[in-house]
């Protein structure tokens, strides 16, 4: 399996002071994982896991509040391992957008209100294609746009005039304009219904077949990644708890988070009571010691409240942090 | 059972862009629907559909342009006395970070209504009363006592709100995308209660919803909006277990299974809202798959199959499909 991404060990924490006292957020604690090229890799968990603030560290986009604690975030350019979060400010803008591009959560509402999508659509291909006439420029920009399906007439509206599936499409146009050999996509479908929903997969794995690259997809909706991703992994309180091939991971789940996250999910033609998870998640402020899914778990016994399982292999290609997995 | 809730042709024009170039959407195009006493009615379809316009209606935030809405007998734009009438009618909203001011502690918001509503003078009593809501949607006074927004988690926000609704022992409850916002893993809890108050307190709840998957799930009747229109309204079981309109069928297959082997395999067209609205004929004859040429000229008018209504050229008579 070759990999375009390698994260060994990353810690990143929020670090907040506040009346003179220190408070450390641990949203991505431990984190060891490798993204395979040419391929949709999920990532699941519950909204304050950590997920957005792992992906952010891919981007190599570690600003305070959050720092870096630890660890490295490794892109494989040529052949070569290079440290993302020890580049400088210059080499981290020379691979965005070109080796690495980011949609952020909420990405319908990137766009500038007051100016035409063509305007966007030129800043940001100024920025990155030097000596090169408007013309021209734009079109770059329409032809990518027919490429992807859509109507290159959208960049003379305004971002208002658009519906909110119709505007991630063009985010997602936009992040892919100069070929990334990565897309990191936080919550894309997420405030969408799911027909703009479907739409916006569809683009999705549109662009990877057509680019042969790696999207990492964040969502909490687990039919999102049963539908689009081939691997994915599972986080809680800013850990993995389970990672593997998607089709394994929801035939037979290992974490007894990961069958709760499953077993809860509604199916036309089934009516029978669905429990979700019990209690709340918990505050990363004050992960609980041991497993940190100890206290909603109903498998739980004494060694998950002292000892803290790591990931580990399982079976071969699927991995999982549980003690009840261990012999 | 008793009706309770009557929709009557509900209509609501909104008028869009400057005032030379003025164009008329009908966001809600002769909407008739019921509501029966302890029941869940849901009402489904992609954004812009008008599922949440006639909500707000029903709530009295517009005014619908012409068509009634009667409760139990009453005509609910003649009733003066508002406090009445929400008294019974109480509503959850879609995102409960937005529903809950930042700045203001969660527990104010149950005192007003009690205060609001003069269900009891006394605080101890009050509180007693509070704190009997919340359990039923299994939270604790304790738990949000003194207690702002932020420190709660979207779930536990969401049960409070229910809860609140719950306090003035309402008989409708609207639920606009009640579950959108919250975690996936907490979300069948949430989804649960409502199940759990209509078994329980006879509470009848209108779930309006883009996902068909939990409202399958705890509803009794389901009707589909696309456009203005209900394209299809009957039993729950009906409607998505054998769906008759295009769309309907279109809604279902969208919707992202849980199993990594069964997905759609076809292609889907997506339009822009407005195109739609101003189309002529069938509204979806633009994406539908089994178009014909009478569907872009002529209204369909609602077809009553197997007790489920459809409004769709492809159905004539009582016995399914005529022109083929």
């Amino acid at each position: 399996m070759n990999c375009v991404i390698n994260v060994e060990q990353l810690q990143a924490f929020y670090v907040l002071e506040a009346q003179g006292k220190r408070k450390i957020i641990k949203a991505v604690n431990n984190v060891t994982l490798s993204i395979p090229e040419n391929e949709i890799y999920g990532i699941a968990g519950e909204s304050g896991c950590g997920k957005t603030t792992l992906l952010k560290a891919l981007f190599a986009s570690i600003d305070p509040p959050l720092q870096l604690f630890g660890g490295k975030v490794n892109y494989r350019i040529n052949g070569k391992d290079l440290n993302a979060l020890s580049l400088s400010e210059k080499e981290k803008r020379e691979l965005r957008w070109t080796y690495i591009s980011y949609i952020p959560q909420g990405s319908m509402s990137v766009f500038n209100p007051v100016k035409k999508l063509k305007r966007t659509y030129l800043n940001f291909l100024e920025s990155h294609i030097r000596g090169k006439a408007h013309r021209d420029l734009l079109s770059l920009a329409h032809q990518h746009l027919e490429e992807l399906g859509l109507s290159p007439q959208i960049l003379g509206a305004y971002p208002h005039q658009l519906s909110g599936g119709m505007r991630q499409r063009i985010a997602i146009a936009l992040s892919t304009l100069l070929k990334p050999k990565i897309i990191l996509a936080d919550e894309p479908t997420t405030a969408l219904d799911v027909v703009a929903q479907r739409a916006v997969l569809q683009l999705m794995r549109d662009v990877q077949q057509e680019l042969q690259n790696t999207i990492v997809l964040v969502t909490h909706d687990m039919g999102i990644q049963a539908n689009i991703a081939s691997r994915m992994a599972i986080m809680y309180a800013g850990k993995i708890v389970e990672e593997g091939p998607t089709e394994e991971v929801f035939i037979k789940p290992l974490h007894p988070y990961t069958q709760y996250l499953i077993q809860s999910l509604p199916r036309i033609g089934d009516k029978t009571t669905r429990k979700s998870v019990p209690g709340s998640p918990p505050s990363l402020l004050d992960p609980p010691l041991g497993c940190p899914f100890h206290p909603r778990c109903p498998q739980v016994f004494d060694r998950c409240i002292k000892e803290t399982p790591i990931l580990d292999q399982c079976n071969p290609n699927h991995k999982v942090a549980c003690w009840l997995r261990r012999d | 059972m008793s009706t309770i809730l009557k929709a009557n042709n509900l209509t609501k024009i909104f008028s869009l862009g400057g005032l030379l170039s003025r164009t008329k959407i009908t966001a809600v195009d002769h909407v008739s629907f019921t509501v029966e006493s302890s029941e869940i009615f849901t009402l489904a379809g992609e954004s812009g559909c008008g599922k949440s316009t006639t909500a707000r209606m029903i709530l009295g935030f517009e005014i619908p342009t012409s068509g009634e809405l009667h409760y139990l007998d009453q005509n609910i734009q003649s009733v003066k006395d508002k406090k009445a009438w929400f008294k019974e009618v109480q509503a959850v909203f879609q995102n409960p970070f937005e529903s809950f001011n930042p700045l203001r502690k969660v527990e104010s918001y149950f005192f007003e209504t009690v205060n609001n509503f003069h269900i009891e003078k006394n605080e101890k009593r009050a509180e007693q009363l509070i704190e009997e809501k919340l359990q039923a949607v299994g939270l604790t006074y304790h738990e949000i006592a003194g207690k702002y927004p932020g420190e709660l988690s979207g779930g536990q926000l969401q049960r409070s709100s229910i809860a609140r609704s719950l306090l003035t022992n309402p008989s409708l409850l609207i639920a606009d995308e009640p579950v959108s916002m919250v975690d996936a893993s907490l979300r069948m809890s949430i989804v649960n209660l409502f199940r759990e108050m209509r078994d329980s307190f006879g509470v009848s709840v209108i779930y309006i919803t883009h996902d068909l998957a939990t409202a399958y799930y705890i509803s009794d009747r389901i009707a589909i909006m696309f456009r203005g229109n209900i394209v299809e309204t009957g039993s729950v079981e009906e409607v998505l277990g054998n769906p008759k309109h295009p769309y309907t069928k279109l809604l279902i297959e969208s919707i992202p299974q849980p199993d990594p082997h069964q997905q759609p395999k076809t292609l889907i067209k997506f339009l822009e809202e407005k195109e739609e609205y101003l189309r002529k004929g069938c509204k979806f004859s633009g994406r539908c798959p089994e178009v014909m040429d009478i569907c872009k000229k002529i209204t369909p008018k609602d077809v009553l199959i197997d007790g489920v209504m459809v409004k769709c050229h492809l159905f004539k008579t009582n016995t399914g499909k005529s022109e083929e």
